[in-house]
């Protein structure tokens, strides 16, 4: 990289991250580009979860860096909002929707500093942003699985950042919560931001992202999602089993939507 | 005062001390650590009376509190290393390090000021008499004074890393990226309910010191869907908890402690059948309305 270009939101450097001795993202070396929606796709246990977790400095790595915007990991995750899978939470806590998106002011606030009056104008603007102001003073686990996953993006938005990682977001939501995310990640586009979202469905990924990262233990491919996303590539990373992970994807797809009806 | 009063206050602080640390483990699913720090911190005791010589708090809270963090921090080399449960690697840890407390107890046991049914049941009933004394003027009972500086601590302490508290409890992995250090504040958690637990080991003994940890927060948490508002409760809950079960117990004459958990437990029944919101009761009522009402409807309802 020439000191004349501006530095990627996030670089990651030969990155291998293992759990008991055992590998589970091998040689990661990878730039994501700013201002671009990155899809991270690839087959149950490929490492999508890791390699998000890799970067937020939630697993430790065997070997390997991660660099944001240029600064040591460490200094540049502030710079990134992390939404987590919604099951990582216990939505039974004793909090409201407003609260849990003031606590993505957190990281903003001085130590023994309290949320003020403008904390909580950007965690209402936030909640306005994913259609969920009515539901501000609702108790978490009052909310349904889409509106619960409305509410972790607010606080992403929250947060304020220029990148944002998600780690399957569109995992069990309703029709309305998925376009609802869909319109925020094109808006979070327009202004310029980074996201790059675990994703599973691979329909419709030259829908809604434009850059593609397939990954199956090592980086398969990445780049833009006309080149990239091409059947030989995907049938390198899911083994050539394409054909059969679509249909059960596609029969497991259709029976909780009727089991939802 | 006399002396039934000065009991009632000696349960209240402890009650009160114990419900604050006690709602934030009850939110992190590590009830049973109150269980094993209170087990454990006896070897800690033990050592902090036979190296000082004395009962002075300070070399008992220094002891309790770092075998408090041992088990810890025991507990969770165990779980990652041992590759244990939770659960197991709690049983396995706290056991053990109060086995080695008994064993010093009874081994030392013409230098140490205890036995082993003071360290289960404790002694709130002795708690009045234990003055004190400063030269020759009184300042009332030493565990009123104890107490009541932790339950200042415990205030201290939640008041000021609230937000720490709280995130790390709800969400570990947003605290961490947000940059707040997940490991310093569960140990400053440990710390501070092995502080609690050695201050109220002497009224209300080792296996009751649980019932103040968890039970009042959990009452609370039946009651209230806001973290501040449980806080507040289980308090009230731990108090009201500390003078039923002196009462009791004065009606029954029998043991303090154990009223004063009888009674607890006794708020906490109320609470699950009668709670407005996560009432069983509610919860019956509720359902049925919503299933002849709107049995179309997928949706959460509100439970207001």
């Amino acid at each position: 990289m020439s000191p004349a270009e501006k530095p990627a939101p996030i670089e990651v450097h030969d990155l291998t991250v293992a759990y008991r001795h055992r590998p589970v993202l091998w040689d990661i070396d990878v730039t994501l580009p700013e201002g671009n929606l990155i899809a991270i796709c690839g087959p149950n246990g490929a490492g999508k979860s890791t390699l998000i977790k890799a970067i937020m400095g939630l697993v430790p790595l065997a070997s390997g860096k991660v660099e944001i915007f240029g600064k040591p990991a460490k200094q540049g995750r502030s710079l990134i909002a992390y939404v987590p899978q919604r099951e990582s939470v216990d939505w039974d806590f004793p909090t409201t929707a407003l609260d849990v998106v003031l606590m993505g002011r957190y990281g903003h606030l001085p130590l023994f500093g309290r949320p003020r009056k403008r904390d909580r104008e950007i965690a209402r603007q936030s909640l306005e942003k994913v259609g969920m102001l009515e539901f501000a003073n609702r108790q978490i686990s009052q909310l349904s699985g889409g509106q619960q996953q409305r509410v972790f993006l607010a606080r992403a938005l929250a947060q304020q950042t220029r990148v944002y990682l998600m780690d399957e977001p569109f995992a069990g939501v309703d029709a309305s919560t998925e376009k609802a995310i869909v319109v925020l990640l094109r808006e979070l586009r327009e202004q310029g931001c980074t996201v790059a979202v675990v994703h599973h469905d691979l329909q419709s990924v030259p829908e809604y992202f434009d850059t593609v990262m397939l990954l199956n233990l090592r980086m398969v491919a990445f780049g833009p999602v006309e080149s990239t996303f091409t059947t030989e590539n995907l049938n390198k990373t899911y083994g050539g089993r394409l054909n059969l992970l679509t249909e059960v994807g596609e029969k497991l797809r259709k029976s909780e939507w009727s089991a939802r009806q | 005062m006399n002396h039934g009063l000065w009991i009632m206050l000696v349960g209240s602080l402890a009650a009160a001390a114990c419900a604050m640390v006690g709602c934030f483990l009850v939110l992190r699913k590590q009830a049973m650590m109150g269980d094993a720090i209170s087990h454990s911190v006896l070897p800690g005791i033990v050592l902090a009376f036979l190296i000082s010589g004395s009962r002075s708090p300070l070399p008992m809270l220094i002891g309790a509190g770092s075998l408090g963090l041992l088990t810890a921090f025991l507990t969770g080399a165990l779980e990652r290393h041992g590759r244990l449960q939770p659960d197991a690697s709690i049983g396995v840890t706290f056991t053990w390090l109060f086995a080695v407390g008994v064993i010093m107890v009874s081994a030392f046991a013409g230098q140490v000021d205890l036995d082993t049914d003071c360290v289960l049941y404790g002694e709130i009933a002795a708690s009045p008499w234990d003055i004190w004394l400063i030269g020759d003027t009184s300042l009332g009972p030493r565990a009123v004074w104890i107490l009541g500086a932790i339950t200042v601590l415990n205030l201290a302490f939640i008041g000021l890393g609230y937000k720490q508290l709280k995130l790390t409890s709800f969400d570990p992995g947003l605290a961490a990226a947000v940059g707040i250090n997940v490991q310093l504040w569960h140990y400053l958690l440990m710390g501070f309910v092995s502080l609690t637990t050695v201050g109220a080991f002497e009224s209300v003994g080792a296996i009751l010191v649980v019932a103040m940890l968890i039970v009042p927060p959990n009452t609370a948490y039946l009651l209230t869907d806001r973290l501040s508002r449980m806080i507040m409760l289980s308090v009230v809950f731990g108090v009201l908890s500390a003078i039923g079960g002196y009462w009791l117990a004065a009606q029954l004459d029998g043991s303090i402690a154990g009223a004063i958990a009888v009674v607890s437990g006794a708020f906490f029944v109320a609470a699950m059948l009668f709670s407005p919101t996560h009432g069983v009761i509610a919860g019956y009522i509720s359902s049925r309305n919503t299933y002849t009402t709107f049995p179309e409807e997928p949706e959460a309802q509100p439970r207001a």
